[in-house]
């Protein structure tokens, strides 16, 4: 039969998921605690680097988070960063790396269709979600902020 | 002698020849198992073009080329080209073969173009309409990549049931004229897949979606036939994949037929999973069209093998029918090779 009825798919999927190997997840667990470990420890020797200097909270921050996506970028051009995110999974995603990458990469490759329809329109193809529902999560919670603060809770 | 055969097949009264062919891989593939075989392993991605779209027009155009070239013959003598890829609209073909400058049929069936292809080019020669046809696909790494998943440079863990596409072309020439000594190698029939839809909706398991639609294909062939699994040297799909392979043996069994010691998939050969790291297999329009180029025509116009049956497999999908959460169904094309 060339089209399954839906109870038939299911049992097909579920003989499907079967019979398809998985990544172990406590070993890729292991790998993006390490990945992730080590990125954080990068950024907090830069922090601590620029607070030497005498640098305030907010700016050493800021320095913090652009040498960090500076890197991610730069390991992105040189295709050095899927090799990491290969090993370390959501330990090189989840920092502001995988951010950053998610950026370049499509900058990178949609450069040939042209700066406005390529880059331009491509550039945030990944992280566009992020940062469209991110803008919306974060004006919902300042609504409320807004509103608790009108009523004097917080 | 009546030609059309059971529900799907035809047998030729006339089968076409193949009258040259040739095949070009990339660097990647160039690495595998099959190293040796390819006519040319090209090392730049790019092939000498600014685009991964370019690259693979460029591909197919040198993998034309050079088909006509060892077959010794012009491309004037070729009536029809069919012609296909993966890209949208079928770019590659277009912008590749323009210069060929000859009539061309633009197809489109996935990963199983090159049976379609085939298929239709015989039936041409067969039907008395050419007396020479050229059937090629191409697939690129860069340009699937780029079309059905994330850039290049994008950075993630791929699933263990994903495929690598396959950066390569396969480019046959099929001749109804008295063959020449060597040509010894034939198309005699062909039995032509319908959709098959089981409900997989996970596009990086394309083995899992194309696994029935080949079952479905190659049991058709069988009652058509009225042929046993042993009435072949090999039975060839095209890019199942290790998990794929298993699921079709597993539905083929359950149908009554054993092929297991038939059974072989270009997606599996063509790399090493365990040194190359692709994973489940090779896939892509260019996957079994450079495997029958590199080997199987080898095989079997050298004897070894007398009569193969080859079935290039398709999942029907694109980004906007998985975004719309549609399933992922499967296409395969059966052709019949025969040593004469």
């Amino acid at each position: 039969m060339p089209k399954l009825s839906e109870q038939e798919q299911q049992r097909y999927n579920e003989y499907v998921s079967q019979v398809t190997p998985t990544h172990n997840t406590l070993l890729n667990m292991c790998k993006a605690f390490l990945v992730g470990g080590i990125i954080c420890l990068i950024g907090q020797l830069v922090l601590n680097y620029c607070r030497s200097l005498d640098l305030s909270r907010e700016i050493s921050g800021a320095w913090t988070s652009l040498f960090l996506v500076f890197l991610s970028a730069l390991l992105t051009g040189l295709n050095l960063f899927p090799l990491i995110a290969k090993f370390g999974g959501a330990g090189a995603l989840v920092p502001i790396t995988g951010f950053a990458n998610s950026i370049t990469a499509p900058a990178i490759e949609f450069q040939k269709e042209g700066q406005v329809f390529g880059i331009g329109c491509k550039i945030f193809t990944i992280a566009g979600p992020v940062i469209l529902y991110g803008l919306v999560t974060s004006s919902g919670l300042g609504l409320i902020y807004y509103i608790l603060s009108l009523t004097g809770i917080v | 002698m009546d030609q059309i055969l059971g529900a799907q097949s035809i047998q030729f009264e006339h089968p076409p020849y193949f009258a040259g062919d040739a095949s070009i891989v990339g660097e990647k593939e160039g690495q595998g198992p099959y190293r040796k075989c390819f006519d040319k392993v090209e090392k730049d991605p790019y092939f000498g073009t600014d685009s991964w779209e370019e690259a693979e027009s460029q591909l197919q155009l040198q993998t034309a080329a050079l088909a006509l070239h060892k077959a010794n013959i012009s491309s004037g003598e070729i009536r029809y080209i069919f012609a296909g890829d993966l890209l949208g609209q079928n770019i590659a073909t277009s912008f590749g073969l323009v210069d060929l400058n000859r009539p061309l049929f633009g197809l489109f069936g996935a990963c199983s173009t090159i049976g379609e292809s085939l298929s239709l080019g015989a039936m041409t020669i067969a039907g008395g309409f050419a007396k020479k046809v050229l059937c090629l696909t191409s697939s690129h790494f860069g340009s699937a990549e780029k079309q059905f998943r994330f850039p290049l440079e994008y950075g993630n863990q791929r699933p263990l049931s994903a495929t690598w596409t396959v950066t390569g072309s396969g480019a046959f020439i099929l001749s109804g004229e008295s063959p020449s000594p060597w040509d010894n190698v034939c198309i005699t029939a062909i039995t032509t897949g319908r959709i098959t839809d089981y409900g997989v909706s996970d596009s990086m398991n394309m083995g899992a979606a194309m696994a029935p639609a080949a079952c479905d294909t190659i049991f058709q062939h069988l009652q058509d036939f009225s042929r046993m699994p042993e009435d072949y040297d090999r039975i060839i799909t095209g890019d199942l994949g290790s998990i794929g392979r298993d699921i079709l043996l597993k539905l083929l069994m359950d149908k009554g037929y054993d092929i297991s010691k038939q059974h072989m998939d270009c997606g599996i050969e063509i790399f090493d999973p365990d040194t190359q790291d692709t994973h489940a297999g090779g896939s892509g329009c260019g996957c079994s069209a450079a495997m029958l180029s590199a080997h199987i025509l080898k095989q079997v116009r050298a004897g070894v093998w007398k009569r193969v049956l080859l079935v290039p497999t398709g999942a029907l999908l694109s980004t906007v029918s998985f975004n719309e959460g549609q399933t992922v169904p499967g296409i395969a094309h059966g052709v019949v090779i025969e040593h004469v």
